[in-house]
């Protein structure tokens, strides 16, 4: 074995699967009023945000569990789970870095997150959350100069309560879907980010979620404001430690693009995908929708899925104010026993609003894939315009690929355009490249990137670099 | 509703002379129906038109009683002039007449058979609905190698005699090897307000060809539901074309499924709608081994307050591969308050395959308008134009000749 395969050898295991053995506080198992007061008080939140969850409760006590979706998933025990987990070093929250766990920093460094580091180096803010706590946010200074507010999600609670009462559940309401109101009830932290009028963020802001303590769900919820004339690029990423059972994650983001204002939000999901058998992994539904509320506004969401057993999501556009984009690019990967069940909703209310979707879907091993997506332009929505392409890309014939896209259209003015191919690596193209004297999984490798280039273009750079990794690694194994 | 449905039904049954067996079947699919009812948008398949609502509104209270005791008139002003065929005479939910003049007589055979089980999995409360109901079930047999000379006419008609009432009708036809069926099916209604429910079923053996071309072009206010189910062996070819314009409502339901190898099937519709009308065409082929091939184009022009929709599904089993499916769907919306849905689904399990679909929609477009009016011709001149240039495109995929002038007359098509 020379020193390239061991390479690639290390590479096939999840690199994050480790644990850290940390003290956790958590709250009694099971979902109810207690639980959600608990979370509160915990949190020492204010009532009316105990009120916002315990209405979520109440409605969610109502709601069912959706299963239209392609890939099943044996029924959660929702009683079973943590709704809060924190470590307890965090209880009496550190002032600044320097008064961090050591052992939490020592896996933000495993993470590749060198909180320290990482935030003079790149110059990229980074927010961690931990488990259910936001453990770090780091570049504070500069950011205020410019009155930026970047930090976690109780912390605007307590310091901001009036953009956050503003704001908070106007994308996704309190009645909303199944997962998105249990989110509404129980989340724990997120991050807050709120751009003044007219600022352009100087730097990338990013966000690393992890989830460490077993039989627990993540619920974390991020809100991001871009007031009139500003620009912010937000980055996300996450991980979670190797375990045999499924864990839940079920996130709610909320953007909002006042006038002229332009969000950019890039994810790179790279959550424990269970093993080879399909044993474990987490379970990744989350919403995430975007409202284009004021005119000239734009929001594009770029994605890299390559973690998760199963992906079950949707990052969705309002287009409500005249002459707003929505933009939607990802790359999915599933290998393996993976499932995925992704795609994007774009809702065009208002004049001339215009969107674009750009889906690339890969599906190798015994994995599934699925790209379900709604173009929905309205009575009103007067010369809007979408342009959606998907491709897929299949290795093997054990695996699936699909797509089903919902197109409405309501309006005469508006054009709507549609394509999807589905396709397999040609053995002319990787004749091509061994010839030229790569290996078979370098071929692949190559292939992929060049069938994903149009989405990794869309990237901020130091994502791009990693996410070309994570896309090679992800399909290690899968030749052949 | 269901009390209404048990005492119709008991009704028709007392009138039919048939066995206590079949009438045990019928109760069966009775009962099935009567646990579902008509199917609503809550289920994916009904999600953009929901029969149950549509019939509410547009019937109200749908009679399920059909005196099939009585013969009915044959009106033969509806016969299409110009092309010799043979006929089947469908009036009022009984088969009238069945005339195979101009074939070999020993070389098709017609069975009556009334207890009919079906053999393909399905979930839609119609098919129960269609086979409690239906009075009489046919089965066309052509014998191997054998091309009928002259098309086959199916004329569906209905009289004054009858309004807000279910019609049922189930016809099976069996292809064998290396044999060939042209069929129309003519939708001349002069009455309102009827919910007629069709069921074909086709077997296609080796090399078998089937065309299959339904026209629905003239007003009328009645509902309809059609559903073809098209089994294909080796080598067997389908072409089902769809003129979609008439009825109130009319769905087009086609299942294919491909069993043997280089078989292939061919899908084209057209939507030409007005005033509220509300058509769907729903197809699902299922390539099921390697080498077989489905094309599907489906073009919409919608008038005021109308909707069409379009839902196609290819599905490729994980043994299919070197499948080559094709789907496009595109609409022209000619007002404000027209609507187009689509929902072109791929299901794909292999990999050596070669699926694409693609879906356009707008208004037309006002270059060409303007180009056209440049050129002498007035503004209704020249949206006429394009519209039909965009419709033709559709119209000369059809293979017969003769059928296709055919239908070009009817629609007012001209080269």
């Amino acid at each position: 074995m020379d020193t390239r395969e061991k390479d690639i050898e290390k590479l096939k295991d999840y690199k994050y699967g480790f644990t850290t053995d940390i003290e956790n506080i958590k709250a009694p198992k099971g979902l109810n009023e207690d639980v959600i007061k608990f979370i509160s008080n915990i949190k020492k939140e204010p009532e009316w945000m105990l009120n916002f969850r315990l209405k979520a409760y109440e409605r969610l006590k109502l709601l069912k569990e959706p299963n239209w979706q392609k890939p099943k998933y044996p029924k959660i025990d929702y009683q079973d789970l943590y709704y809060y987990s924190a470590p307890k070093s965090m209880k009496d929250k550190p002032k600044s870095l320097d008064e961090l766990d050591p052992k939490l920093l020592e896996t933000y460094k495993k993470l590749g997150i060198p909180l320290q580091e990482q935030a003079r180096l790149n110059g990229i803010a980074v927010d961690a959350v931990f488990d259910s706590v936001s453990v770090a946010t780091t570049f504070k200074g500069e950011l205020t100069k410019h009155g930026i507010i970047f930090c976690s999600m109780s912390e605007a609670i307590q310091k901001y309560p009036e953009l956050v009462k503003k704001y908070l559940g106007t994308v996704i309401p309190v009645t909303d879907h199944f997962f998105a109101t249990l989110n509404s009830a129980v989340f724990t932290d997120g991050s807050f980010v709120y751009i003044p009028e007219g600022v352009k963020c100087p730097m990338e802001l990013s966000t690393y979620f992890r989830i460490n303590a077993s039989e627990t769900g993540q619920f974390e919820r991020t809100l991001i404001i871009a007031d009139k004339g500003s620009y912010v690029s937000y980055l996300e990423g996450c991980t979670a430690p190797m375990r045999d059972e499924n864990q839940l994650h079920a996130a709610n983001v909320e953007l909002i693009a006042l006038d002229d204002a332009e969000i950019k939000y890039s994810t790179v999901q790279n959550w424990y995908p269970g093993d080879e058998n399909g044993k474990g992994g987490i379970y990744n539904f989350v919403t995430k929708r975007g409202l284009c509320k004021g005119k000239n506004s734009k929001i594009s969401w770029t994605q890299v899925e390559t973690g998760s057993a199963i992906t079950w999501k949707y990052p969705s556009c309002i287009l409500k104010g005249d002459n707003s984009i929505g933009e939607f690019y990802s790359i999915a990967i599933t290998n393996n026993h993976q499932k995925a069940d992704t795609g994007t909703k774009m809702i065009h209310l208002g004049k001339n609003t215009k969107s674009k979707i750009i889906s690339k879907g890969i599906s190798a091993g015994f994995s599934d894939m699925t790209y379900r997506g709604l173009v929905d332009i309205n009575f009103n929505a007067k010369n809007a315009s979408n342009y959606t392409q998907c491709d897929s890309l299949l290795m093997g014939n054990r695996c699936g690929a699909h797509t089903v896209p919902y197109i409405k259209n309501k309006n005469f003015d508006s054009s709507i355009a549609h394509e999807a191919t589905t396709s397999k690596i040609s053995e002319e193209q990787l004749h091509y490249c061994q010839q030229r004297g790569l290996s078979p999984e370098e071929s692949v490798s190559l292939i992929v990137n060049g069938f994903c280039k149009e989405v990794l273009q869309q990237l901020p750079m130091e994502f791009a670099v990693e996410a070309q990794k994570l896309v090679g690694i992800s399909l290690e194994g899968s030749v052949g | 509703m269901s009390n209404q449905l048990k005492s119709d039904f008991n009704k028709v049954m007392k009138i039919s002379k048939i066995s206590e067996d079949e009438i045990l079947v019928k109760k069966n699919y009775l009962n099935k129906f009567i646990d579902s009812g008509f199917p609503n948008r809550k289920q994916e398949d009904w999600k953009f038109l929901d029969i149950s609502q549509i019939i509410k509104k547009n019937i109200g209270n749908l009679n399920f009683f059909n005196d099939y005791s009585k013969s009915n008139k044959i009106d033969t002003s509806v016969f299409v002039d110009g092309l010799e065929h043979n006929k089947i005479v469908f009036i009022n939910g009984r088969i009238e007449k069945i005339d195979f003049n101009y074939e070999d007589q020993n070389k098709i055979e017609i069975s009556d058979e009334n207890k009919k089980e079906i053999s393909f999995d399905y979930k839609n409360s119609l098919i129960d609905l269609n086979s409690a109901f239906t009075n009489r079930v046919f089965k066309i047999f052509i014998k191997k190698g054998y091309s009928l000379k002259k098309p086959l006419i199916i004329y569906h008609s209905t009289d004054n005699k009858i309004k807000t009432t279910n019609i049922n009708l189930r016809l099976d036809f069996e292809l064998s090897e290396n044999s060939c069926l042209k069929l129309i099916d003519f939708f001349t209604n002069k009455t309102a307000k009827n919910f007629i429910n069709i069921f074909y079923n086709f077997n296609l053996g080796k090399d078998a060809i089937l065309k299959n071309y339904k026209i629905d072009k003239y007003k009328n206010d009645n509902l309809k539901y059609s559903f073809n189910n098209i089994e294909q062996d080796n080598n067997s070819i389908s072409e089902t074309f769809i003129l979609s314009a008439g009825s109130d409502y009319l769905k087009n339901e086609i299942n294919c499924n491909l069993n043997g190898e280089y078989s292939s099937a061919f899908i084209n519709g057209v939507f030409s709608l007005k005033e509220n009308q509300q058509h769907e065409i729903k197809t699902t082929i299922n390539h099921l081994v390697e080498n077989t091939k489905s094309y599907q184009l489906i073009k919409s022009v919608l008038g005021k307050n109308s909707k069409s929709a379009y839902q196609g599904k290819i599905f490729v089993n994980s043994k299919a591969q070197k499948t080559d499916g094709y789907q496009l769907s595109k609409a022209i919306l000619l007002d404000e308050t027209s609507e187009f849905n689509a929902k072109p689904e791929l299901e794909i399990y292999a990999d050596d395959v070669k699926c694409s679909h693609g879906s356009a929609s707008g208004s037309l477009n006002e270059d060409s308008i303007f180009y056209l009016m440049s050129r002498g011709l007035n503004y209704q001149q020249s949206k006429e134009l394009l519209i039909n240039g965009f419709l033709l495109d559709v119209v000369e995929k059809i293979t017969d000749p003769e059928i296709k002038n055919l239908i070009k007359n009817i629609i007012g098509l001209k080269e």
